[in-house]
């Protein structure tokens, strides 16, 4: 009864700012947006967007394993470090949080412009300068800077509780360092790879700002266009519409990598 | 029991931050709803008109600022904040007055209104001229980088098509200066509904994409003085910002003809303050405050009264004050109706995500997803597998 009460307050939060926004969702995305009337128009317009949900989904997808590839050594690293280490080094992984999101990738556009600083520094040691904003891979880029953090703090909180005593079993059992790492270390942060990956994908796919910014005219993705469609074109219905497909998607992408995750844990529990 | 105080204490923020914040807002406030980078804000020696009101006045002024007519709309439509005076341009004013989105101004708490020359009262877009007063009038023309780009080819809209100076080009980023241009190219009038040209104009604008940079708005300033970009369609009196900057820019009025426009100040429906709505109007239309205004922001002025105060070098600019000649290839913009507006949209929505390489997206996501079945199956017959082995060496021990 207590905890009911005391539960109470997020159980009211979720229903204002959640499940009635959800709602509100769903009620502009089936209705037309001169009329007012019910419509299927705007969903089945979708078929429109399609490569540029692909795109985004594709996109951060390579973000996420970027970032998992990066965040797992970094992770790794500072769950071997000493306490007070691993505090520092967590607050530094942070640090950049404390930022805004903003300010972060234009800074990156002033780095990575053809009279930004590093072509600048190209030019004056006499090279020619390189093409390194407006593509994919800068798209790329910016998401992986700005959403590894996510990545790195649930796989070292995962990877810091693994159980010392096991490391030590297997390798008293004539596991070679590699064969711990493959056969325990890495199964038992499983976890922390799904949640790390589902943090990094989830925002990273209907992120708008970056691709703004550090892409091309080509490279829009469905946060832009969903944003255009509330900030400007003033037609709130088929940004709805967008956004509803938009959580669909993430919501087949998320389960899908789940499954992985399940049939990691039974392979591991097989093999124990 | 601490606790329960805690939850209590948190569902009361909760609904507290619910509450509308205007029923507080004090009566002596104001808030300014304004383009970005258009009022004298005391940098550089100007006048820092806002400070000044505030001082004459002691009507504090809360101010905001858009990027384009279209987002101002859309956050007046979608509401949450009201605004007390509002500067938008003619064909919006059109739109915000037939759609009874203004609050006629009471002109006798306006007497410097008297200031405004005649040829810029009664417009088409408010032919009473009930609802709006002019802040300032001005051009769209061709910015670009004498250092690259050739006083020849930036003669022509089609410029900012020119193969040779891709990924240096910059384009509006609102449909309805954007279609401008294009129907400029097309020999169309900026205010068509007709479908079939609209489409044309949107084609147009669609092959335009690869030689482009980007799509931005107040960024323009930022890429053209610094070399990024080399050429740009923006608003003359931004020019004027710009060059200070960097002396290699230039503007042309381009040969196929340009947009002119009236930004006015009017006052939307809910300001909570009308009387300091209109002497926030008073003030900015008093002829030494236009002319602190105009000389900083470049745009030219509709007060003759105002010159008297103000650079000579800005009035006698041939980019702030074109000659007839010049102002004879122009046409301001006039309200668009629903359907035209819906189709403008929808086409300028169309022209900036196509281009999408389709099938390499496409083929990628079937290889995934078929990837992804023959994992699973691979996986649940290896799992079905090892599972019979198991019980047959259970059932062998047995």
């Amino acid at each position: 009864m207590k905890s009911k009460l005391l539960s109470a307050p997020y159980i009211v939060w979720m229903i204002l700012f959640t499940l009635i926004p959800l709602c509100i969702v769903f009620y502009y995305a089936l209705t037309d947006s001169i009329t007012g009337e019910f419509t299927f128009a705007n969903l089945t317009s979708m078929g429109t967007y399609l490569p540029i949900f692909l795109r985004s989904i594709w996109l951060s997808l390579f973000a996420s394993l970027i970032c998992l590839v990066i965040g797992y050594p970094v992770a790794y690293f500072i769950a071997q470090c000493k306490p007070l280490t691993q505090r520092f080094l967590e607050m530094l992984i942070m640090l950049p949080m404390c930022m805004s999101f903003l300010l972060r990738t234009l800074a990156w556009v002033a780095m990575l412009e053809n009279t930004g600083i590093i072509n600048n520094f190209i030019r004056s040691i006499g090279l020619s300068p390189l093409p390194l904003i407006r593509s994919n891979g800068a798209v790329i880029l910016g998401m992986v800077y700005n959403y590894l953090p996510y990545m790195i703090l649930p796989l070292y909180t995962v990877i810091m509780k693994i159980d010392k005593r096991l490391v030590e079993a297997a390798l008293d059992l004539g596991c070679t360092p590699k064969q711990v790492f493959t056969k325990v270390i890495l199964p038992l942060s499983g976890p922390g790879i799904l949640s790390g990956l589902t943090m990094v994908f989830v925002p990273a796919v209907s992120t708008f700002y970056i691709s703004q910014k550090l892409g091309s005219t080509g490279t829009t993705l469905i946060g832009d266009v969903i944003e255009s469609q509330f900030k400007t074109a003033y037609n709130p219905n088929l940004g709805a519409a967008m956004s509803l497909v938009l959580m669909i998607l993430i919501f087949i992408c998320v389960s899908i990598m789940n499954r992985f995750g399940e049939t990691d844990e039974e392979e591991v529990m097989a093999k124990v | 029991m601490k606790k329960r105080i805690l939850s209590v204490l948190l569902l009361t923020v909760l609904l507290v931050s619910q509450l509308p914040t205007t029923s507080f807002a004090a009566q002596n406030e104001i808030t300014v709803y304004n383009w970005g980078q258009y009022i004298s804000d005391g940098t550089d020696d100007s006048m820092d008109v806002i400070k000044e009101f505030e001082a004459e006045t002691g009507i504090k002024v809360n101010y905001l600022t858009f990027d384009s007519n279209e987002s101002m709309y859309t956050k007046l439509k979608t509401g949450g904040t009201s605004y007390d005076v509002i500067i938008p341009s003619d064909y919006m004013i059109a739109k915000l007055i037939s759609e009874d989105m203004l609050e006629p101004i009471d002109f006798a708490n306006t007497p410097n209104y008297q200031y405004i020359d005649e040829a810029f009262r009664d417009q088409a877009y408010d032919p009473e001229n009930k609802y709006s007063v002019p802040y300032t009038w001005g051009t769209v023309g061709l910015i670009y980088n004498t250092q690259y780009v050739s006083d020849e080819d930036a003669k022509s809209w089609s410029c900012l098509w020119n193969s040779k100076y891709a990924g240096k080009l910059l384009m509006f980023d609102n449909p309805r200066d954007a279609f401008a241009i294009a129907e400029s190219m097309l020999g169309y009038s900026y205010n068509t509904e007709d479908a079939q040209e609209l489409k044309n104009a949107a084609d147009l604008l669609a092959t335009q994409k690869p030689v482009l940079q980007a799509y931005v708005m107040d960024q323009i300033f930022d890429k053209l003085e610094r070399g990024e970009a080399w050429a740009a369609p923006y608003y003359a009196g931004d020019y004027l910002t710009m060059v200070e900057e960097n002396p290699d820019l230039a503007f042309s009025f381009p040969e196929e003809g340009f947009n002119i426009f009236i930004d006015a100040m009017c006052i939307p429906k809910g300001c909570q303050n009308k009387e300091g709505a209109e002497a926030f109007i008073n003030f900015l239309c008093r002829p030494d405050v236009s002319a602190a205004n105009l000389d900083y922001i470049g745009y030219s002025t509709p007060e003759t009264a105002a010159k008297e105060y103000m650079d000579e070098e800005v009035i006698e600019s041939p980019v702030s004050y074109p000659d007839d000649e010049t102002l004879a290839r122009s046409e301001s913009f006039a309200e668009l109706g629903v359907e035209a507006t819906q189709t403008m949209n929808d086409l300028w929505l169309s022209v900036k995500t196509e281009g999408a390489n389709t099938t390499l997206y496409l083929a990628l996501t079937i290889a995934a997803v078929a990837a992804v079945i023959a994992f699973f199956l691979i996986s649940a017959a290896v799992t079905r597998r090892r599972k019979a082995r198991r019980c047959r060496k259970w059932r062998e021990t047995q």
